[in-house]
């Protein structure tokens, strides 16, 4: 042994073999660490669809229902705001509700909704998720004089008009969200699964 | 007793580290009031771990237990307000003393070689720091718990492609939940307190291979006497020691004082809305963060697109991280840097408390532009620091001047939008005179004031 040359080249292989096989045993044994931060099958399963009674909603009123965690809201809307949206379209983002993200195919209308009378929005800012504060009165002093009307949000000043529309110089970029949703009956709506897809 | 001493000598080099570090580690004689926070920060993390272990023996992790467990600590634990409030009081005079530990070595240049890996390990501690606030905030699952919580890590979100996947890994389910509660319980108590005390350990270990730098600048270990020992340098063990407490009594006085008589600091240290469990459907009117994120909260809100103001909030901490290599002047003490440099210090300071101030407030057309104005200016430091690196090279202020003032009209330029309106046409005018006034003082009035550009000659020894 004492005298007997170093096999570099033999060295180096077994150097870099070792190295690899502990890499590898590394990133496996980290594989499952990794894992146990994602959601589990709980969180997971925790997406059941809620009803929701709308026949007491008031008109003009805003109803507040959680679902998947989130709050959701259905409003009732009046007459004079359904006929007031499409007045407010040069002031939006996207008027025409084009961004297929934010809406279901059903509710890529005017009204952004399958009734125009019945608005459903999951009630989180498309900027950095606060819930924006429902403000139907128009014109109101802290809002300034051109208000149509929808909702304001109290983390960065978002603004959206009674359809969930973005204005623009919001900082958020996109429409709230319409989630899926269908009418079991008349007066009750189904929030979270589309017509038929059950 | 010596007997003893001997026999862990032969097992454990205790004396060996004792002279080391202690009474054998010579610090320079100088060091004045800027030379006590290093100490009290490692007084405030010693109280944060005691007072954190003592909560945990009466906190619950869980989103249906966790309000009531700290109402439970508050009145029903015998002491528990009492620890519960040190604990609080202790996260936000932590940050306190740690700004101040900052800002002392960027006015005497701690930051510059050999002390650059003192200062990057500095860094790793505030980021270590600010993760570890920001998850114990969470914990008491209060309004703005919830809020605060539910904006920073959508913040995550807002990264192109892998957002979604990043930000829900955080929290371990699609909403912010009991997962996410657990986890950053397990962060908070283990986790980060883990890694902060390495940090502080290497922090130090560090320091003491360098030496500390001191309000002169001046490297003490370049005059030393025949036994090698620095003609400017003391034993930090009586001297230090001794001094250090003094620093810790007149701390403990403040501590104490906010502790007992404004233990919420009129909200800004224990926030309102936290007074009311979390409501995942309502966020409450007002949300803020605590005071000590809100310089780079403001930094996020001046710029219109989340992914970019996301990334200018990291930048604006990522850019202390170069700082070692931005500052070239050769010159460490601001005692001995020229007008112009002071003025930069002095500038940055006040935007940085601007800065911190606006995060607080709800943003108005006025605060808008204001905090945009205090986040050009933020950033310009950085640039201007580097331009002062070689003052002699004068004619290069007006080169610096003309390119960082195209680099201010050009990002006014991208975020110019037809649709200002009148107010905010106004103050977008009015308030270019801020980084025009800045620019001008720090790189005009040194061109062409010779006396705002003459540096003082470097002592070779330590005054006073
Ligand atoms: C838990 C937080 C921290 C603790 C416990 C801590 C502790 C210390 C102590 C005991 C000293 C020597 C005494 C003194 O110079 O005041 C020191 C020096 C120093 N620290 Fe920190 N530190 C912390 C955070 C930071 C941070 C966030 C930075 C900056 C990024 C930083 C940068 C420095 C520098 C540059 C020195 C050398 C100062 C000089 O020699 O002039 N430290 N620190
Ligand atoms: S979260 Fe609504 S504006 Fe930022």
């Amino acid at each position: 042994m004492a005298n007997s040359k170093v096999d570099k080249g033999r060295r180096r292989f077994l150097v870099a073999a070792t190295s690899v096989v502990g890499a590898v045993g590394t990133a496996a044994m980290a594989t499952p660490f990794v894992m146990s931060l994602t959601p589990s099958a709980r969180a997971l399963a925790a997406g059941a669809p809620v009803e929701v009674n709308i026949s007491k909603i008031e008109a003009g009123q805003q109803l507040r229902v959680i679902w998947r965690g989130k709050p959701v809201w259905v409003v009732n809307r009046t007459p004079e705001m359904i006929a007031k949206l499409p007045s407010v379209d040069p002031k939006l983002t996207d008027p025409d509700s084009e961004v297929e993200s934010q809406q279901p195919a059903y509710a890529q209308n005017v009204h952004r909704a399958i009734k125009e009378q019945y608005l459903v929005l999951i009630g989180i800012c498309t900027h950095l998720g606060c819930s924006p504060t429902y403000r139907p009165e128009l014109a109101p002093a802290d809002l300034g004089a051109s208000w149509p009307g929808g909702w304001y949000c109290p983390c960065h000043g978002s603004r959206f008009d009674m359809a969930g529309r973005v204005m623009k110089g919001s900082p958020a970029g996109t429409n709230l969200e319409v989630p899926p949703y269908h009418y079991k009956t008349d007066t009750t709506i189904l929030v979270g699964v589309s017509k038929g897809v059950a | 007793m010596s007997g003893l001493v001997n026999w862990i000598d032969d097992r454990f080099p205790l004396t060996k580290v004792w002279n080391e570090h202690l009474a054998q580690y010579y610090a320079p004689k100088n060091f004045n009031a800027w030379y006590f926070f290093g100490s009290l920060a490692m007084l405030v993390l010693v109280i944060q771990i005691v007072t954190g272990i003592l909560l945990t023996m009466h906190y619950k992790p869980d989103t249906m237990m966790a309000f009531t467990s700290v109402e439970h600590i508050m009145r029903d634990v015998p002491g528990g307000w009492f620890i519960r409030y040190m604990h609080s009081t202790g996260a936000s005079l932590f940050f306190v003393v740690v700004y101040l530990h900052m800002f002392r070595g960027l006015i005497y240049g701690s930051f510059k070689g050999p002390r650059e890996l003192v200062w990057l390990i500095g860094m790793a501690i505030y980021l270590a720091l600010m993760a570890e606030a920001f998850m114990g905030y969470l914990l008491p699952w209060g309004q703005m718990s919830f809020w605060g919580a539910q904006v920073i890590i959508n913040l995550f979100n807002t990264i192109p492609y892998i957002g979604d996947v990043v930000s829900t890994t955080i929290r371990g389910d699609f909403v912010i939940s009991d997962p996410t509660l657990n986890r950053f319980f397990a962060f908070h108590v283990i986790a980060v307190p883990l890694i902060l005390v390495g940090l502080v350990f290497v922090h130090i270990v560090a320091l003491h291979v360098v030496g500390s730098n001191n309000p002169d600048g001046v490297e003490i270990k370049k005059l030393k006497d025949k036994n090698g020992i620095p003609l400017d340098g003391i034993p930090f063990h009586p001297y230090y020691s001794v001094k250090d407490i003094a620093g810790i009594v007149v701390f403990l006085m403040v501590f104490f004082a906010i502790l007992f008589f404004m233990p919420e600091g009129g909200g800004y240290l224990l926030e309102h809305a936290n007074f009311e469990p979390a409501n995942p459907l309502k966020t409450p009117e007002h949300i803020a963060p605590v005071w000590y994120f809100t310089p780079f909260y403001t930094v996020l809100r001046a710029v219109p697109d989340p992914w970019y103001g996301t990334l200018a909030m990291f930048a604006a901490i990522a850019v202390l991280f170069i700082l070692p290599w931005l500052d070239k002047n050769p010159i460490k003490s601001i005692r001995y840097r020229n007008t112009a440099h002071k003025l930069n210090i002095v500038w940055f300071a006040v935007f940085f408390l601007i800065l911190g101030y606006l995060g607080v407030m709800p943003v108005t057309d006025f605060f808008r532009e204001l905090g945009t104005r205090a986040t050009q200016i933020y950033f310009l430091f950085f640039l201007v620091t580097a331009a002062h690196s070689r003052p002699d090279k004068r004619a290069m202020y007006l080169v610096w001047f003309i390119a960082l003032a195209a680099l201010v009209l050009f990002t006014d330029w991208l975020r110019w939008s037809d649709s200002f309106t009148g107010p905010q046409r106004h103050y977008f005018w009015m308030m270019m005179a801020l980084p025009a006034t800045y620019l001008a003082s720090t790189l005009l009035l040194p061109l062409f004031v010779g006396r705002c550009n003459a540096e003082k000659e470097v002592p070779e020894r330590v005054t006073g």
